[in-house]
């Protein structure tokens, strides 16, 4: 098992981390969310924009570290255009994958593996997993929605 | 590696057996004594002495090894006695620590004393632990809560915390020194200006015991309480102060063995001070070697240690200040060695990780005080806190890693 930082602290990260990829409020979203890490203090809001079943849109407001902002920037960008189904099955890989016991098998082109030295670092893998399940708050409550990664 | 060419500092850190670890191949630096203080072998060894050669059950048994045991807690409560120059033993409750001593006064004091309409004076600087147990009492009494504010600084703003005060204000409960910070509150004047309305004071002790010596007379405060984990002893106990007055007109806090007089499911009578607060077996070999962290520290002498710790606060602020990129949130005239930052566009987290790969532990976080954060507008800090054995060279250690930090994300 490799600690190395820069496993965790990929190009890739620290590029979505410094210019996020949908950050903001996004006007009249469909259904919202927001998430808490008590342990740290950070905050975000994920915003999604439904077309019927499909994701129209997708935004994050994020008060967070490079690990949180950089994994909800490569989430809304990766959901773009799918489907409720096919979100909730990206949230169900990405959880499994981050806390699963055994290592992932990856698909190499797959941008979200980036992440994946964040499992090395274990008090840190919250930070990568809360906009995901802020996400699905929001695609599951549809409305004012609190969670928390406590 | 010395600082200050009176100061054992060689020897002092060979008494910390942890402070020879490596972590991730580097040496610790640790430097959150703020959330929890290494601990001396003198201490660790009474731990193991105890439970060796004098354990049982305290104020029990009539053999003699229940004697030896309570023999050595009641020597350890006079230790605490001393330590805080409190007029009588019998006022020295052991408790886990901050948190139950401010539950305990909260809930009982507090059940007793207070009324619909009546205040209680917290301030901004507050540790969750000093809020949250006001909050559920004035939810169940109808007291009402008001904040003392802080300047830009950080410090505790005595003008705006008189207005504050009337007659009806029962009790100020205050931090002493501020864990997030480092600020000192001008707590003798706190006090003064308390007592002029008739008022009751708690002080939160936890971040003063261990640099400033304490004198609950000279005070004049009501209720004092710490916690022995961050004065170099052990985890799980600690000690509330109050006034014998005080505390004899409070109705007991939790009931059980060792806090009765008599029982009967008529009628139960509780027992004397201090053991009406002390119901069940309490941490027996924890408050001994608690007595023995604070002989620890009286062998160093609290003069030496204040000017060691504020060498090493000056000489890590005129590091840090001179780092262009970096924000020193809390700037008090008068501070303990606690230094909170922020490195421009990294968060605390990113910063926290990163020098944990050098061996350095820093708290990174809202450090259990969030209405700070939310006064300074920042989600966290950086918060490197100095203890006895710390020293110049690891606050070269600190620079360095942050240097790297700010590599990484330049
Ligand atoms: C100022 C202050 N008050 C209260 C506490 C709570 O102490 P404990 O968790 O030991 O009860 C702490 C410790 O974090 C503190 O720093």
């Amino acid at each position: 098992m490799s600690t190395d930082l820069r496993d965790l602290y990929q190009e890739i990260i620290l590029e979505h981390s410094r210019k996020p990829k949908n950050a903001g409020v996004l006007e009249d979203p469909t259904a919202e969310a927001q998430g808490n890490n008590p342990l740290c203090g950070d905050r975000i809001t994920v915003y999604v924009k439904l077309d019927g079943d499909r994701i129209e849109d997708a935004r994050f407001d994020a008060r967070g570290c490079a690990i949180s902002v950089a994994s909800a920037s490569m989430m809304t960008e990766s959901l773009k255009g799918k489907t409720l189904d096919e979100a909730e099955e990206a949230f169900g890989r990405f959880n499994t994958q981050m806390t699963g016991k055994e290592a992932p098998e990856l698909a190499e082109d797959d941008e979200l593996s980036a992440l994946m030295g964040v499992r090395d670092f274990p008090t840190r893998i919250k930070c990568a997993t809360l906009p995901w399940h802020t996400l699905r708050a929001a695609l599951k409550g549809a409305g004012d929605t609190q969670i928390t990664t406590e | 590696m010395s600082t200050n060419g009176a100061y054992p500092i060689d020897r002092i850190r060979a008494d910390f057996p942890i402070l020879s670890e490596q972590v991730r191949g580097k040496p610790l630096v640790y430097l959150d004594n703020g959330a929890s203080a290494q601990k001396p072998s003198a201490v660790i060894e009474q731990i193991s002495r105890t439970y060796e050669t004098e354990y049982a059950n305290v104020h029990r048994g009539v053999h003699y090894m229940s004697q030896m045991a309570t023999d050595a807690m009641e020597a350890a409560r006079v230790k605490a006695q001393e330590f805080l120059n409190a007029a009588d033993e019998k006022e020295v409750i052991f408790v886990r620590g901050a948190t139950e001593g401010i539950n305990l006064v909260a809930s009982s004091w507090g059940r007793a004393n207070l009324k619909p309409g009546d205040e209680i004076i917290l301030s901004v600087l507050e540790h969750h632990s000093n809020i949250v147990p006001w909050q559920m009492i004035a939810e169940q009494t109808g007291a009402i809560i008001k904040v003392v504010p802080i300047d830009d600084a950080g410090e505790f703003l005595v003008d705006e915390y008189e207005k504050l005060l009337s007659p009806r204000t029962k009790m100020v409960a205050v931090t002493h020194v501020s864990n997030a910070l480092g600020t000192v509150v001008p707590v003798k004047e706190v006090i003064r200006l308390a007592k002029a309305q008739g008022s009751a004071v708690l002080l939160d002790g936890c971040q003063a015991v261990p640099h400033i010596p304490v004198d609950v007379q000279a005070l004049d405060v009501d209720f004092y309480v710490f916690s022995g984990h961050k004065l170099y002893g052990p985890s799980g106990i600690g000690v509330l102060y109050g006034k014998q007055a005080l505390l004899e007109a409070m109705p007991p806090y939790q009931g059980g063995g060792e806090m009765i007089d008599r029982v009967t499911f008529e009628k139960t009578t509780y027992a004397e001070l201090p053991f009406k607060f002390e119901a069940g077996t309490p941490h027996i070999a924890g408050i001994i070697a608690l007595g023995t962290a604070i002989d620890y520290l009286n062998g160093i002498g609290f003069d030496a240690i204040a000017a060691h710790e504020h060498d090493l606060l000056t000489y890590a602020t005129d590091q840090l200040s001179a780092m262009n990129t970096i924000d020193i949130v809390g700037t008090a005239a008068d501070k303990a060695a606690i230094l909170s930052f922020n490195i421009k566009d990294v968060h605390p987290h990113d910063v926290g990780t990163i020098l944990d790969h050098d061996g350095i532990a820093v708290r990174t976080g809202h450090h259990c005080a969030q209405p700070v954060m939310d006064r300074f507008d920042v989600a966290a800090t950086v918060r490197a806190s100095f203890g006895l054995y710390n020293t110049r060279d690891e606050v070269d250690v600190l620079v360095s890693g942050i240097k790297r930090v700010q590599e990484m994300f330049a």
